[in-house]
């Protein structure tokens, strides 16, 4: 017996919804079916059971929210007792460390019938670091931790940073009633759906926190283009290469070579994670979510094809699966589908820098003395400007555009050392 | 008020109470024509004879033992250790009865013992003469654990001692008897489990006992010179231990380096920081450094002996970490 409990989709996530429960007490269950769909501050998804079993307790009734790490239901192995209908009572679920947000935690008690039993006790995994008094004064003074920068050891939040972003917010000028507007052109107000609303706060924070900069380069896209007829010739069509999985394949190379586009800025380290996970910007019907391919560095271009399309696909029917939405270390964000030929995006922290790509067009260009037509794409890096720098940035980029411009690479293994230039 | 060696003061304490209550008698190795290892017990014996203070062999466990039936019996021993590293010999008398005789008896009789002589390391006595006992005993219910840094710390929690019904481990540090401070005129005495602040201050607290005292206020002044206010807590007493002051002084800094001369793991600083964690959790603002002694048997080359116990840059390296000014 175990308990099912509320997965951590997402570094900034601290509580999801249960919006409906898919099997009901007494089901039995398959390794890998979903049992609930659950929503968060960015994506709705479907929690799936993690083995065979009977689903033998529910203990979050639907539309209720609750922390991540609270268990929200009891799920039996095959052959075990289920438990008492009556459970016995225990405590209630924890607040994270790192949401420090008791008031979420209360709310979610009130609203979720008492846990059958204990709930882990470690922190989740991308928990926000703060001090016990940071946290005790943020609180306090209601600042999210997450909207503080923390200064401390691995970016741990200190009092001194708690108190920077109460004296930052005493200095801001209170915010002036807006004039009423007449009611004829008041028009209508949309209330902020929870994806908007996280994509507004986390956008804002990024652009108030990171000091970015941008590179931008124009790639000759011909060959990359011709490769990709050569290798659509003969790829069934679920793993038909798009201009898209081109490009990510090139950045997953280049991030190898570049590790401090991979990185994270922490407070007092950069930190380097061990794989090239790329999230890719996801148009969908509520905003943007930016689902994430795993050790792109490391699978050939059709698997990546396959798997970003699959992705895609979840993510335009809202059936993301957790995993998909974690461990991104780079963005690419492609807006050429839409006819936009440069755009510069913003970072999504804590990723030190996202490529923004636009459409391949025919462009004039000048070769050996005369005017040629070549399809030009422009690629703008976003950078931290914290973790790189210009050069390297420049370095980066540059060979993005060499490995589309001569994409045998793209295609070709040769292990990391044994290349040169 | 007089200025008195640190080895004065005890004495003064001793023949304070051997003057007023003819029960009190002392009882050790060498105490008497030797006049003490550490001269603690110089010219006692001409001044209060052999019944009062006895040369005993070199058996712990028998004379410890012998003690404890004389506080039973209703005399008020002091039993002079050679160095508190020799106890272990009477380990059980110490651990198995006076400390629980109290309790076998449902409280019928107690035994007021103190047994007192040097703790400690920092004079070249090698890994079995320098070892620090404090939380072998301190562990233990039923005994009182005092540790004076100061001539006035000395004298007073000594006093308090002798007119106590509960055996007490009273732990002197071989390197203090020579120095020097004021003692007052008065009664002087200091009730044990409360501790002093030493030097107070706004930015990180420093926990000491012992001689470690003397090593954190130097470091309190260094961190001084940085613009960093530390405040010194000298803690006096270990069981009981002063719980109050440490959250209070911690519920000002937000801070807390704790020190001490023996080996760090389940040391006197774990129960000290873990103290500070339960009363004070809300209010630190980092984890509570740890400074203590090399966990090695203690060497006997000077130099040595000297890296293999806590020093003034430690601390403030310490100090410097729980402030996060590290490499500032």
């Amino acid at each position: 017996m175990a308990e099912v409990i509320m997965p951590k989709m997402g570094d900034a996530m601290t509580e999801g919804k249960v919006l409906r429960w898919l099997k009901q007490p007494g089901d039995p269950v398959r390794k890998g079916e979903p049992i609930a769909e659950i929503e968060t501050d960015k994506v709705n998804v479907e929690l799936e059971a993690e083995w065979d079993g009977v689903l033998s307790r529910v203990l979050v009734a639907p539309g209720s929210a609750v922390p991540v790490g609270a268990p929200i239901a009891i799920l039996t192995r095959p052959g075990e007792a289920a438990p008492a209908a009556e459970a016995p009572p225990s405590r209630a679920p924890e607040t994270p460390a790192g949401t420090g947000a008791p008031a979420a935690a209360a709310t979610a008690q009130a609203a979720a019938p008492p846990p059958a039993s204990a709930p882990p006790a470690a922190p989740p995994a991308g928990a926000v670091r703060a001090s016990p008094l940071a946290r005790r004064l943020a609180a306090e003074h209601g600042i999210p931790l997450e909207t503080i920068r923390g200064s401390g050891p691995e970016g741990r939040i200190t009092k001194e940073d708690v108190e920077a972003a109460i004296a930052a917010r005493a200095a801001r000028p209170a915010p002036t009633p807006a004039p009423a507007m007449p009611p004829a052109a008041a028009g209508r107000e949309v209330p902020l759906s929870r994806m908007r609303a996280t994509i507004a706060r986390r956008m804002t924070e990024s652009k108030q926190q990171v000091p970015h900069f941008y590179v931008t380069m124009a790639i000759a896209m011909d060959a990359a283009l011709d490769l990709r007829r050569q290798l659509n010739d003969r790829l069934p069509e679920a793993a038909k290469v798009t201009v898209n999985d081109l490009v990510v394949r090139a950045a997953a190379l280049a991030l190898r070579r570049y590790p401090n586009l991979n990185a994270s800025f922490a407070g007092d380290v950069i930190r380097h994670p061990a794989a090239v996970n790329i999230s890719i910007a996801v148009p969908v019907a509520e905003g943007l979510v930016s689902p994430v391919l795993h050790d792109v560095d490391r699978k050939p271009l059709w698997v990546i094809a396959h798997e970003s399309k699959a992705l895609i696909e979840r993510a335009r029917a809202g059936h993301l699966r957790p995993d998909d939405l974690v461990g991104g270390t780079f963005t690419v964000s492609n807006l050429g589908p839409y006819g936009v030929e440069a755009f510069a995006a913003i970072v999504n922290p804590p990723q030190a820098a996202i490529l923004a790509v636009g459409a391949a067009t025919p462009t004039p260009v000048v070769r050996d003395g005369t005017v040629q037509v070549a399809t030009v794409m422009h690629a703008t890096l976003s950078a931290d400007h914290r973790v790189t720098d210009g050069a390297e940035a420049a370095q980066f980029l540059g060979e993005i555009r060499r490995l589309l411009e001569a994409p045998v690479w793209l295609v070709t293994e040769i292990p990391e050392g044994e290349r040169t230039g | 008020m007089p200025e008195l060696t640190y080895r004065d003061a005890i004495r003064a304490a001793l023949i304070d109470a051997m003057e007023r209550d003819p029960t009190v008698l002392l009882l050790g190795e060498d105490i008497g024509l030797y006049q003490g290892t550490f001269r603690v017990t110089a010219d006692l014996l001409a001044r209060f004879g052999p019944r009062r203070v006895i040369d005993t062999p070199i058996s712990e466990e028998g004379f410890v033992g012998a003690a404890i039936g004389m506080a039973l019996l209703g005399l008020r021993p002091v039993v002079e250790v050679m160095t508190w590293n020799f106890s272990l010999l009477a380990f059980d008398q110490i651990v198995n009865n006076a400390a629980k005789v109290r309790y076998f008896s449902g409280g019928q009789v107690d035994v007021p013992l103190v047994i007192r002589g040097p703790n400690g390391a920092g004079v070249q006595l090698s890994a079995q003469h320098s070892q620090s006992v404090e939380v072998f005993y301190a562990h233990v219910p039923g005994l009182r654990v005092v540790a004076p840094a100061t001539p006035a710390d000395a004298w007073g929690l000594l006093r308090t001692a002798l007119r106590g019904r509960d055996p007490v481990i009273f732990l002197e540090n071989a390197a203090l008897y020579g120095t020097k401070g004021p003692v007052p005129d008065g009664d002087g005495a200091l009730p044990f489990g409360r501790a002093e602040v030493a030097r107070p201050g706004r930015d990180v607290t420093i926990v000491a006992y012992s001689r470690m005292l003397l090593v954190a206020l130097e470091a309190a002044r260094q961190l001084a010179d940085e613009g960093i206010d530390a405040e010194v807590i000298n803690l006096r007493s270990l069981r009981p231990l002063d719980g109050e002051t440490l959250v209070r002084s911690v519920a000002k800094t937000h801070r807390a380096v704790v020190v001490q001369e023996q080996w760090k793991p389940f040391g006197a600083a774990a129960e000290i920081a873990a103290t500070i964690y339960e009363g004070a959790f809300d209010l630190l603002d980092a984890p509570v450094e740890r400074v203590t002694g090399a966990d090695v048997p203690m060497p006997y080359a000077r130099e040595l002996e000297l890296l293999a116990i806590p020093h003034e840059a430690d601390i403030v390296a310490a100090a410097r970490r729980v402030l996060y000014r590290e490499g500032r």
